[in-house]
């Protein structure tokens, strides 16, 4: 198949590589080189989708990043991917797109009568419609706005790509390889900085892959290619192409996302598709360019109608013609280029300029070739719907509000150019002034906050011969400050052609009796009309006119429409634009891939995995596992077709009845050392500390400074000047920083040292009436009985010779005790235990029976320490020390923390004794009161008492200790239940504390 | 993501600390008796300030020391990072 808008040589596409490639189901021919969008333009195919709010056709606007229009989803490698820019994909074999928001094809789109209803349609449409009646949001508005809306679909598949993050370091940053970028960061490199270019497209050069230039005494491409050839070999120089830099954050930190694989026909292995960087510049050189402005004028966004640069972008880099029947509408010099451009390969233009006649080099050089162009000529309106076939145009006034007689002329399509937008985006993100200036009629740059400098037509320079001057010279003055060094190089001579000015014209009026559409946003469909309506309906703030209005706000971020916006509010409100200012630019400049943001942080790889020395073990013996903070613990051992419940209830049996075992590694550990240990200690904790003995453990609870309990645990003397302590799993890292706190700022005066010895120790909680039994096979040469290692005490000793230390401490309230040894021998001491425990009918145990021990001891942890609750709501008021002070004790004596109306804790019995209360149910007196019921307090966890063998909760209600042998009911709205219950106390087993004690 | 000066270690970038609080603030002493008012001014009440604060960042997974830092709320400017008991 013949590509019939194909030049026969020109353009840097490689002809010798033939690519096929579909576009909604029909097979093409492109060329390696080609983007997807100048692949479909050689093939004559300019509808490539459907606007967001009027669904009207859309073709391409731009050759690039400024494209607004041409969003298609992509298919790769059996992939499908949303929200693609066809004017940036590069081809490649077997490639597929298709069409977006257009139903069910783009030729004939339902949404398209959205374009003949669009009087209905206007500015706040949705604001104003879709509001009432309320109850009509959910069911009918929104998934009605969801289905219409949008620019593809994402797939709900994982994403099975390879995304990486990098971080970077470098002297010297440049965003941008046109000619300011390569004169910076070659003037930067060669004054030996540690230069990173950045370049979003696939080829370097910027504005010099199209521009008739000398530079020395080659063409700008030729200068461009040595330049880049130059610094990709220097030791000092990162150059990237594909990368665009496209957030500009605090302290000089810039993120730049870089296509890796996206140009191939899949990622190769262990190859990512996306690298996102991190780069921690010293300074940045902004070298961005610029953006050409359309003009606005009626059915302005017909397919077929584009920027003017971009068809010459399309002819010099891919050797493919926009139309054969060009006209060219331009207020401005630059677009003669395009002109000539097409008259050079045998096409001839119609130039229509808004200006008066007048000379410069280009002007001049277009006449002798005999171009058409008629002076003081406006496109006033754009004719064809599917792609334009003719143009009504006429002449206009010289104060730019009469047009002359309308005159029709065919044409295929319609370059415009309304002059240059510079490219503020990373400058005004970098937190920098920017100020109006009022030759260009845009934003430059002003005043940097970081350490930024602009450089090139960015800066709003456009001649070529200033941009390399100013970018030589900033190259080398930023690397100068770094490097001290001052090898400066002499900037080459320039051949360029002289442009004369431009016109500040942006809009052509509409002729009496004509309502067209005049589009300003191309991509949210946003026209002249609806900005009008919102300024008659009272939104003068620019900002909000953004948003009332959407003007700006869609995926392009209003690259193409910003200015024109201004301009027509200033024009209505009889202001300046400086005066109504710019909206804020806000990272990122392009959409950037989710993927690309989480990076390799993926599923398991999202945090990392803490594991027990024992772990293996657990998963040889059929341990099911829980997370646990970062932890994986054994929730249970299953055995053959066990449930969670049976399983949990056995081991927690078994533990009553003869001896258990649980990994209890995860705890938090911390030694504390040092001459004021027990001093310190007393401070931290709301108990007595100063008399402990070497080689005794105490039970503490920790406050936070505004009375809400922290922590609790237990700690051990282990030496005059050396305590052992364990916190909670899930608030060791806060401990230890509180700790840290109280040391570094509050209190350094206390000589005491705190360092985490968590992954230290491998830990073991031996518990049952056995437990002594086999603790004593464990340690033959160790006095375990009741006077040798009384409850609360502790001894070091040996394991079959490896260091251990015992504590004889409880969490299950069964006779028990902790063994910890070196993480390294944790596997040996936990086999030890499996094997001696064999006669004893030891079983390990999990967290979930743990759990049941706990509670129906009525043992506190987390589900009650819950960062809400105080030591009295806990019935922990019996460690509070009255004769010291501690950390968050003054707070106690807060009103509302001592009111008898303050929630406790309490133990709750179905009546039944059958049915199980979820957790986080609510207490109420009367199961069928009105609504709101008043709640007296929550079940804060529930278990199966395997002493009773009936369930058995722990709830926190409204004076607690006053309830207990009321019959209250357990609401749990979630599961719909409602559940007659009986207050007890909240040490349902063994209230006196014995077994620990035996 | 700022770029932050430990007293200690040097320039890190922000993802090695935790944000700790105003730093202005004084633990009144233990044992002292104080009014309702003094004790919520400790614990409660901060201002808050748009501009210039001085404050406390932890360097937790670097050397784990406390440090201050004197920062601009509304520009992130640092104008000087601090051992705990060094005064600007
Ligand atoms: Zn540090």
């Amino acid at each position: 198949m013949t590509q019939e808008f194909r030049l026969k040589d020109e353009g840097l596409i490689d002809r010798s590589k033939k690519i096929s490639f579909k576009f909604n189901g029909k097979k093409y021919f492109g060329y390696e080189g080609d983007t997807l969008a100048s692949a479909l333009i050689a093939n004559g195919v300019h509808l490539v989708g459907r606007s967001f709010k009027y669904h009207r056709p859309r073709g391409f606007y731009g050759a690039g990043v400024d494209d607004p229009y041409a969003l298609v989803q992509l298919i790769r490698n059996n992939e499908t991917i949303p929200n693609i820019k066809a004017t940036e994909q590069e081809l490649f074999e077997g490639l597929e797109a298709k069409s977006v928001n257009c139903w069910p094809n783009v030729n004939f789109d339902i949404g398209g009568i959205n374009n003949f209803l669009r009087i209905f349609l206007p500015a706040g449409f949705y604001y104003k419609t879709f509001m009432w009646p309320k109850s009509f949001w959910y069911r009918i508005y929104e998934p009605f706005i969801r289905k219409a809306a949008g620019f593809g679909v994402v797939t709900h598949e994982h994403d099975k790509e390879r995304y990486e993050h990098k971080y970077e370091y470098c002297d010297l940053l440049v965003t941008g390889s046109g000619p300011s970028g390569l004169a910076s960061a070659y003037s930067a490199a060669k004054n030996g900085a540690k230069v990173i270019l950045a370049e979003d497209k696939p080829r370097f050069g910027g504005s010099l892959l199209t521009s008739e230039v000398t530079i020395g005494n080659q063409t700008g491409k030729e200068w461009a290619d040595k330049i880049v050839t130059e610094l990709k070999e220097m030791p000092n120089v990162v150059v990237k192409n594909r990368a665009q830099v496209f957030g500009y954050y605090d302290h000089n930190m810039l993120v730049m996302s870089e296509r890796i694989s996206e140009h191939m026909p899949k990622t190769e292995k262990f190859m990512p598709k996306q690298k996102l960087w991190y780069i921690r510049a010293k300074e940045v050189v902004i070298s961005s360019g610029s953006i050409e402005r359309p003009i606005v004028f009626g059915n302005n966004d017909t397919p077929g109608i584009l920027l003017s640069s971009a068809a010459k972008e399309y002819m010099k880099v891919y050797g493919v013609l926009v139309g054969k029947k060009p006209l060219i509408f331009t207020n401005n010099d630059s677009a003669y280029e395009t002109a000539i451009e097409f008259k050079k390969n045998g096409i001839n233009p119609i130039v229509l300029d808004s200006r008066k006649e007048l000379n410069s080099d280009l002007i001049t050089e277009a006449k002798n070739l005999g171009i058409d162009i008629k002076f003081e000529h406006v496109v006033v309106n754009a004719n064809g719907y599917r792609k334009v076939k003719s143009a009504d145009i006429a002449k206009i006034s010289e104060d730019k509000t009469n047009l002359g007689k309308i005159e029709n002329i065919a044409c295929d399509c319609i370059c415009v150019s309304g002059f240059w937008t510079p490219t503020i985006h990373l400058a005004s993100q970098s937190g920098g002034k920017t100020k109006f200036n009022k030759d260009i009629d845009a934003f430059i740059p002003s005043q940097s906050k970081q350490n930024e400098t602009t450089v090139g037509s960015a800066n709003g320079i456009f001649n070529l011969n200033d941009t390399l001057k100013n970018s030589f010279e900033a190259g080398y003055e930023l690397s100068k400050k770094i490097t001290s060094k001052e090898n400066k190089l002499s900037v080459p001579a320039v051949v360029e052609k002289k442009n004369s000015k431009h016109d500040k014209f942006w809009c052509v009026p509409l002729p009496k009796g004509k309502k067209y559409k005049r589009f300003l946003d191309f991509q949210n469909d946003v026209a002249v009309s609806d900005i009008e309506l919102a300024l008659r309906e009272g939104y003068r703030s620019i900002e909000h006119v953004k948003r009332y209005t959407t003007l700006g706000m869609a995926t392009d971020q209003g690259k193409t429409s910003n200015l024109n916006g201004l301009q027509l509010v200033s024009n209505i409100e009889n202001k300046v634009v400086p005066e109504v200012g710019h909206t804020t630019f806000r990272p990122p400049y392009t959409p950037v891939s989710i993927g690309a943001i989480v990076g390799r942080e993926v599923g398991k790889h999202s945090k990392p995995t803490r594991k027990s020395p024992m772990h293996s073990w657990h998963e040889k013996n059929n341990a099911v596992f829980v997370d646990a903070g970062l932890w994986l613990r054994p929730r249970y051992y299953k055995k053959g077709n066990e449930t969670l419940f049976d399983a949990s209830k056995r081991e927690a049996e078994n533990v009553r009845k003869n001896v258990g075992v649980c990994d209890v590694t995860t705890l938090g550990k911390i030694d504390v050392k040092g001459p004021d240990a027990a001093e310190f200690l007393n401070r931290v904790y709301t108990n007595a500390w100063l008399k402990l003995p070497v080689g005794k453990a105490r039970y503490g609870v920790m406050l936070r400074e505004d009375g809400i309990v922290m922590d609790d645990g237990t700690t051990t003397r282990v030496s005059e000047n050396h305590y052992h302590m364990t916190t909670t799993t899930a608030q060791a890292a806060n401990v230890l920083s509180h700790l840290e706190y109280y040391l570094q700022i509050v209190w350094p005066e206390l000589n005491v040292n705190v360092v985490s010895t968590t992954e230290q120790w491998a830990g073991a909680a031996i518990a049952g009436p056995k437990s002594r039994d086999l603790l004593q096979k464990l340690f033959p040469e160790t006095d375990c009985s009741n006077e040798g290692l009384p409850f609360m005490g502790f001894i070091e000793t040996k394991l079959f010779g490896v260091y251990a230390r015992i504590f004889r401490i409880s969490f299950s309230g069964e006779l028990a005790y902790e063994v910890n040894v070196e993480s390294d021998n944790g596997n040996f001491m936990w086999e030890k235990i499996i094997e001696l425990g064999e006669e004893f009918k030891i079983q390990p145990y999990g967290t979930e029976a743990l759990s049941t021990l706990r509670i129906e001891m009525g043992h506190v942890a987390g589900s009650e320490l819950d960062g809400r609750t105080t030591p009295f709501d806990n019935s922990l008021e019996g460690l509070l020390s009255k004769k010291k002070d501690f950390i968050g004790k003054r707070s106690l004596q807060k009103e509302a923390f001592i009111s008898p109306d303050r929630e406790k804790i309490v133990g709750v019995v179905p009546l039944d004794k059958k049915t199980s209360i979820p957790e986080g149910s609510y207490i109420v007196r009367d199961a069928n009161a009105k609504l709101p019921n008043p709640k007296l307090g929550h079940v804060s966890a529930s278990c199966w008492s395997v002493e009773y063998n009936n369930p058995f909760s722990l709830a926190i209600i409204k004076d607690g200790k006053n309830m207990i042998g009321q019959k209250l009911f357990a609401l749990s709205p979630l599961k719909n239940k409602s559940i007659p219950v009986e207050i007890v106390s909240s040490h349902y087993v063994d209230p006196k504390g014995e077994r620990v004690r035996s | 993501m700022l770029f932050i000066k430990c007293p200690y270690c040097g320039i890190r970038s922000q993802n090695e600390f935790a944000y700790g609080g105003d730093a202005t603030v004084k633990r009144p002493e233990l044992n002292k008796e104080i009014s309702d008012k003094e004790w919520d001014d400790f614990v409660y009440n901060r201002k808050s300030p748009r501009g210039k604060h001085l404050e406390f960042w932890h360097h937790i997974s670097g050397c784990r020391q406390w440090f201050k830092v004197h920062r601009d709320t509304a520009t992130h400017e640092i104008f000087k990072t601090l051992k705990p008991h060094e005064e600007l």
